[in-house]
């Protein structure tokens, strides 16, 4: 696990070293819940450890631009999958909780888009993993709708004045995963050198794919 | 109900500060890992379901919602859930020290180790049917309505009372309203298109507009 000091991006700077100091209020009830769980049969440590492992090294955001850069590679499979987005990610082996049903959202020199979920934290788990803290924080939740160009202003994506900002509200089972534009200066890439392209930013669209020049990529 | 967590539209939360995506751990501490496995690992016993999970976190005072970081009402909801469920009781939860033992038909719905490792499916639960044709198609005109209801829904406020396009319809869901209080029901599901000058008047961003997932009864035909 990374670094767990100082601020957590989340409200709380804690400004200690977590090996030394003494655990706090929240970690010592979780250990207290965690054991009354065990002890009366409810729940079981190994699991609850599988949980954690599949989600920390085994679901994450290479899902997601593994689809994206096939879509860039492959124009049959990009056809696909916006026509059956659900059946075209759940080819490659994405599926389950948070992705039963999938829409992409092809951002193009017309239309930006832009995934929120402004009541809780809906987010394709199969194709980025778990959401950052920042999408399910309250700043984001409550801006995305009513200002998103201030937004990605925040994120330093500007959106032309020209193409049309639109924001999809993940307010059923329905999750959204955005097809980012593919960068110039990428022509004849294979699949695999453009998923190094494809940032989880962009997938939420809230930024655009990196260029080769930010990735030191000559292809 | 509306709650602290219908946030679309509020102002004065301050900017976003995100972390950079390449430093962003899954976890931000161990403790947040072990609530949200002993969430999966407690909804396998299939005594709730996942709007019946939202309204929990939700039912919190709004200070407290606002107050507490993502995993801390996590936490609050899981309390909830098992005091509701009669799983945990106050007293268990208080002292820590358990008074009984799980009842043997819960017992095979246990989470394992070898299902913990595998990523959940929940399709059963979710595209539940709706037995009535659905009553609007793509570029129909509908007003989100005027509805208040003091339990779960997941009708935005800041779409109420505003007038939208349907843009698709995505076939049946589970119907939160009445998922949340146990009546596990489908009902058809729209995707509509709401211009932001429909719903933020003047101070409306520039060429802009609002998707939003909603269910046939947070709707009527609108001219």
């Amino acid at each position: 696990m990374a670094d767990e000091h100082e601020s957590h991006g989340h409200g709380h700077s804690h400004g200690h070293d977590d090996f030394t100091d003494p655990p706090s209020d929240i970690e010592l009830r979780v250990k207290a819940l965690e054991s009354l769980l065990v002890e009366k049969g409810l729940a079981n440590r190994e699991a609850i450890d599988a949980v954690i492992d599949t989600y920390e090294t085994k679901v994450g955001p290479r899902n997601g631009a593994a689809v994206v850069a096939r879509a860039w590679a492959e124009p049959e499979f990009k056809t696909w999958l916006l026509e059956d987005s659900t059946a075209a990610i759940a080819s490659m082996g994405y599926v389950g909780a948070q992705g039963e049903q999938m829409r992409v959202l092809e951002n193009t020199d017309d239309t930006h888009n832009l995934v929120v979920c402004t009541l809780c934290s809906c987010y394709p788990w199969p194709v980025l993993g778990l959401p950052p803290v920042w999408y399910k924080s309250a700043p984001y939740r409550s801006r995305a709708v009513s200002d998103p160009r201030g937004v990605l202003d925040e994120f330093g994506t500007s959106v032309p004045e020209t193409t049309e900002v639109r924001v999809w509200d993940s307010t059923s089972e329905m999750r959204y995963l955005v097809l980012p534009q593919r960068p110039e200066g990428t022509e004849g890439w294979s699949a695999q050198q453009l998923e190094e392209l494809v940032s989880r930013n962009s997938m939420i669209g809230v930024e655009v794919a990196r260029t080769p020049e930010a990735t030191g990529s000559a292809g | 109900m509306n709650g602290a967590h219908d946030m679309g539209g509020m102002e004065g939360f301050g900017p976003i500060n995100a972390e950079p995506e390449s430093a962003e751990p899954v976890f931000h501490a161990a403790w947040e890992g072990r609530v949200y496995g002993m969430n999966r690992a407690l909804g396998a016993l299939g005594r709730w379901n996942i709007d019946k999970g939202r309204y929990a976190r939700e039912r919190q005072r709004p200070v407290d919602y606002l107050s507490h970081t993502y995993y801390e009402n996590w936490l609050a909801g899981i309390e909830t859930l098992l005091l509701e469920a009669g799983l945990v009781t106050q007293d268990e939860l208080d002292t820590g020290v358990a008074a009984g033992l799980i009842s043997e038909e819960l017992k095979p719905r246990v989470l394992t180790a070898e299902a913990g490792s595998q990523v959940p499916n929940r399709l059963a639960k979710v595209l539940l049917p709706d037995e009535a044709p659905p009553k609007f198609a793509p570029g129909d005109r509908v007003l989100a309505k005027n509805r208040h209801p003091s339990t779960h829904t997941r009708e935005p406020r800041y779409l109420r009372g505003h007038v939208g396009v349907v843009h698709e319809h995505y076939g049946t869901q589970l119907f939160p309203d009445l998922t949340s209080q146990g009546i596990e029901k489908g009902g058809h599901l729209y995707c509509a298109r709401f211009e932001a000058m429909e719903l933020w008047g003047e101070s409306a961003a520039a060429k802009s507009a609002v998707y939003a997932d909603l269910w046939e009864d947070y709707l009527e035909r609108a001219e």
